[in-house]
């Protein structure tokens, strides 16, 4: 396929392509500070662009080899070989890019959490007083660090998802894990429920990312969440049956509860509340589960509590891969998990992605939780790409396959007319390890190329010139 | 124990001592009675017999108790014909050949190179050849999969100087996650004690191939490297106990004694060995385990692999290894070291890295995805390493990432340079590099046959030769062993179509 010749080329070439597509592409001082929230929000004054001449992989409509799109007001104006740049527009000469939506990182921390180790920088975790109602929307912060790294590997949009209890937990599983795993926590008795998930979009300087709260209720099945329950899968489901019960109790007899006439319920209020929508079909449950058999007991309890829920894990989804495309339930999944990590994961097998994809189940493919593990998505849409998912699916698998998992597909997720202009501009195959944005609009707007990061870069890549690098 | 007892009963009874040193063949434990006495204590005390100093309670007669039962699997002559060839050695051969024979490496060449007649030969038209990968920081073994609390045995955390335990000891060769490696093209990997001590103990180097003991799977004649740890994981975890160290300056108190103990402990065989060689009585010092490694560390024969993320504290302890004329071989994750390239050039020193994790506390804070890149520009030694049981199945993709990271920044780094950095740079940290981690004749025929450029996300690993031996093949599942623990599980082993 062409995608490849791009990245197999000589490496200076592409070196070279990418710094004068910086220098061409970049508006934004580097250093710039935040830019107004009234800049990012207000359509109206996203400026008209048009990238003419580049590999449109539009994930909904297949892929246009050297076509037009144009940005106007925030959205998508038009795109494709016919399509011409308005008068006005400023034009990037897009020949040998390749342009696709924003990424979408389907399960992460973004923005509720700094430094993994750090506690008091995490705000993913229900703590130890809430159970479904903790709500992660409320520590939400912009100016992570973590935003522009994100941005910079071609992630413009993430679902924040809660997790149970106190965190402080590693992302690897040497001995760092085993050591920042074993310190903390585990004083207390976690509650049943995570919470609820948010959704952010990742543009430089808004001040209210969130696009989208209270998007789904996470909850634990298998070997944590028997933990989480006292100790086995058995008392687990049981309450969780009963706290849907409550909740629907709660829905249908407010006024009595009010007046004190309720009756007893497992969980404090404030959680049951957040469980009504849930029980109304409104909100779905984001349920974890890795064992065939707990997939199976997800997909029972959505059918008999009739709730929505979308699996993630799922290691050994491809065990019941027809029973979960039945079930028209989507999976979040990492297409790396190939390890018996766990005895709920003896099955992990790296073709799950591809086996769940033909099986009709929509899938989207995770990076790690946090961002400094969302190249990672890339790589891993990569992998499963080497694993038996064609290049189309896999790339969807990061972009609108999340979109419509998280119910935001009427806006975002491919490149449509009419759909937020929320693109990115590579220079080569986006799933590709030597290929990189070379520029990214979100809402029209184009993003800055730089963070954290690339400000130490920048500063140690200066040639000596006798002054410590804190002045550089 | 006992023997150490009846020893110093033996010498204060004034009884002569024969000794084995380095130079000399072993010695029995008890020499021979000469008057044909029974040889227990009482009775040698009674016929006066010369006592030698039982050889486990001498240091150099001791230093390879474990030794290697690897033997490489059933090989044949073989050559690979007309793939792209990365040698390890800086070279990218088009259209290339590659012989082994006996498990060496025979000739590598371009296409003008003669085949042997009687080898098994691969047509490998389209496809790539490197050299064995090399992870020189995994916990395979020791944290393996499953991870379950009772499998946890990574890190004897129960003292911040565990220098005399040894990973080996730890190894579960039944880690299905050694299967999952070797499909990545993994055929060497040094299994390392955690983080948690300032010395975690001895590490150990395998070959990848699958065996029922540990020993059946180290690297014959692999010389032992030290862990250390800096930084924050050992003082978070015996500051924590209200014991030393709880911060840096308790770290490096606690270093600097260890190695003045070790100074010490060399110190006082070396007398005793000199004045056994002068025919004079001496008192031989007490056998240490801790203390031999440590010693072992000093005499160049034990690599130090040092768990270190920032510059400052990499630089300190490039400043005690000064102080007590000590080497390090790598630091290990150094997020940090792109900030102290040229020292780390002029020392020597190789830094064992992640293409871009970090920040996932405050010593990872700085890291960057350039990291390789700006050490490769400073000519200072880049190893991409795992730490992981998922990186290890994709070092290539992991130094590929690296690689991209130094283009984006206009450093110019070819694919043959970058194959360095998981193979021969990793072979030379683990002081093997004169026997496998790059392509050239002699060398141990450790070869990964890739279906594509290996720098590609799309590359899998097709064929993995150890020793010259087919160990793993993608497309035959004769050649897809399989842990005892994964056999009537829900996959059976099979991980991948």
């Amino acid at each position: 396929m062409s995608f490849t010749s791009l990245v197999s080329g000589p490496a200076s070439l592409l070196a070279l392509s990418t710094a004068t597509l910086a220098t061409m592409l970049v508006t934004c001082p580097v250093a710039a500070g935040p830019a107004s929230s009234a800049a990012v929000g207000d359509r109206s004054e996203a400026p008209t662009v048009a990238i003419v001449g580049a590999r449109l992989e539009t994930v909904s409509h297949g892929v246009i080899d050297a076509g037009t799109l144009v940005l106007a007001r925030g959205r998508i104006a038009a795109l494709g070989r016919n399509a011409t740049a308005p008068s006005g527009a400023r034009v990037i000469d897009g020949r040998g890019l390749t342009v696709t939506p924003g990424l979408f990182a389907a399960s992460s921390n973004l923005m509720v959490a700094e430094v993994n180790l750090l506690t008091p920088t995490r705000d993913d975790g229900s703590g130890e007083n809430l159970s479904a109602g903790f709500d992660v929307q409320y520590g939400i912060n912009p100016a992570s660090i973590g935003v522009p790294v994100a941005r910079l590997s071609g992630v413009t949009h993430a679902a924040i998802t809660p997790l149970v209890g106190r965190i402080s937990i590693g992302e690897h599983d040497g001995d760092e894990a085993a050591l920042q795993g074993g310190g903390e926590g585990g004083e207390f008795q976690p509650a049943l429920f995570a919470g609820q998930a948010a959704i952010v979009r990742l543009a430089h300087g808004d001040v209210r990312p969130l696009i989208r709260a209270r998007s789904a209720v996470a909850l634990d099945l298998g070997e944590a969440g028997a933990d989480n329950a006292g100790g086995s899968r058995g008392a687990e489901l049981v309450l969780v049956r009963a706290a849907l019960a409550d909740a629907r109790h709660l829905a249908a007899n407010r006024a009595a509860f009010d007046r004190g006439e309720g009756r007893a319920y497992g969980l404090p209020r404030i959680d049951l509340e957040a469980l009504v929508p849930v029980v109304q079909g409104r909100t779905p449950l984001l349920i974890r589960a890795s064992r065939a058999s707990d997939i199976r007991q997800a997909l029972s309890l959505a059918r008999e509590e009739k709730v929505r829920i979308i699996l993630e894990g799922a290691e050994e989804g491809w065990l019941a891969a027809r029973e979960i495309a039945d079930a028209r339930v989507p999976v979040l999944l990492d297409p790396q998990a190939d390890l018996p990590r766990a005895f709920e994961s003896l099955g992990a097998r790296l073709d799950n992605a591809a086996r769940l994809q033909s099986a009709g189940v929509l899938i989207a493919i995770k990076g790690g939780r946090n961002f400094n593990s969302l190249r990672p998505m890339r790589l891993n849409a990569g992998v499963a790409v080497a694993y038996g998912l064609t290049h189309d699916q896999a790339l969807a698998a990061i972009t609108l396959n999340p979109a419509r998992i998280w119910g935001l597909d009427g806006r975002i997720g491919s490149l449509e007319v009419g759909k937020d202009a929320d693109v990115v501009v590579w220079n080569g195959d986006p799933l590709e390890n030597l290929s990189d944005p070379v520029a990214l609009f979100i809402g029209g707007v184009e993003q800055p190329m730089s963070s954290r990061r690339t400000q130490l870069r920048d500063r140690y890549l200066k040639p000596e010139d006798g002054l410590p690098p804190a002045y550089h | 124990m006992r023997a150490n007892t009846l020893l110093r009963l033996a010498l204060s009874l004034g009884f002569v001592l024969v000794c084995g040193c380095a130079a000399a063949p072993p010695a029995p434990d008890v020499a021979a009675d000469k008057s044909g006495g029974a040889g227990n204590g009482d009775a040698a005390a009674k016929s006066k017999v010369e006592v030698a100093l039982p050889r486990v309670l001498e240091p150099q007669l001791n230093q390879d108790p474990y030794p290697s039962s690897y033997r490489p699997l059933p090989r044949r002559r073989t050559a690979i014909v007309g793939a792209t060839v990365l040698t390890g050695t800086g070279r990218q051969i088009e259209n290339g050949v590659l012989v082994m024979d006996e498990g060496k490496v025979v000739v590598v060449g371009d296409a003008s190179t003669p085949v042997p007649a009687d080898a098994q030969r691969i047509d490998a038209q389209g496809r790539w050849v490197t050299p064995g990968l090399i992870d020189v920081h995994s916990h395979l073994g020791v944290y393996p999969s499953p991870g379950v609390s009772s499998r946890q045995d990574g890190n004897e955390m129960t003292d911040p100087n565990t220098a005399g335990v040894w990973a080996e000891h730890s190894v579960w060769p039944q880690d299905p996650a050694f299967q999952r490696a070797r499909a990545g093209g993994v055929t060497t990997l040094q299994v390392l004690p955690g983080s948690a001590n300032l010395f975690g103990g001895r590490s150990v180097t395998l070959k990848n191939v699958p065996a029922v003991t540990a020993r059946a799977m180290k690297f014959p004649g692999a010389p032992y490297s030290l862990k250390m740890a800096c930084g924050e994981n050992p003082k978070r975890v015996y500051g924590g106990k209200g014991r030393l160290p709880s911060t840096p300056m308790g770290n490096v108190f606690a270093y600097r004694k260890a190695w003045l103990d070790a100074s010490e402990y060399a110190h006082k065989w070396a007398v005793y060995r000199a004045k056994l060689a002068n025919g004079e009585k001496a008192d031989p010092p007490k056998r240490d385990l801790t203390l031999d490694t440590l010693a072992g560390v000093r005499a160049g024969e034990i690599l130090i692999q040092n768990h270190c993320y920032r510059a400052d504290e990499m630089a300190m302890m490039i400043d005690i290894a000064r102080e007590f004329d000590l080497r390090i071989a790598a630091f290990h994750h150094a997020n940090e070291a792109y900030k102290i390239g040229p020292l780390l050039a002029q020392q020597g020193i190789c830094s064992a890295i992640w293409a871009e994790r970090s920040g996932t506390k405050m010593e990872a804070f700085d890291g960057i995805g350039e990291n390789a890149a700006l050490l490769h520009r400073a000519g200072a030694c880049v190893v991409i390493h795992s730490d992981d049981t998922d990186i290890i199945q994709r070092l290539n993709q992991e130094a590929a990432i690296a690689l991209g990271a130094g283009l984006r920044a206009g450093i110019d780094i070819s694919r043959a340079e970058a194959i360095g950095w998981i193979t021969s740079n990793a072979a030379r940290v683990l002081g093997v590099a004169d026997r496998t981690g790059s392509l050239e004749p002699g060398k141990a025929a450790d070869v990964v046959l890739w279906s594509r450029d290996p720098f590609s996300v799309y590359a899998l690993a097709e064929q993995v030769f150890i020793d010259g031996a087919l160990v793993y093949d993608r497309h035959d599942p004769r050649y897809q062993p399989r842990s005892d623990f994964e056999l009537g599980q829900p996959a059976g082993g099979d991980f991948h179509p």
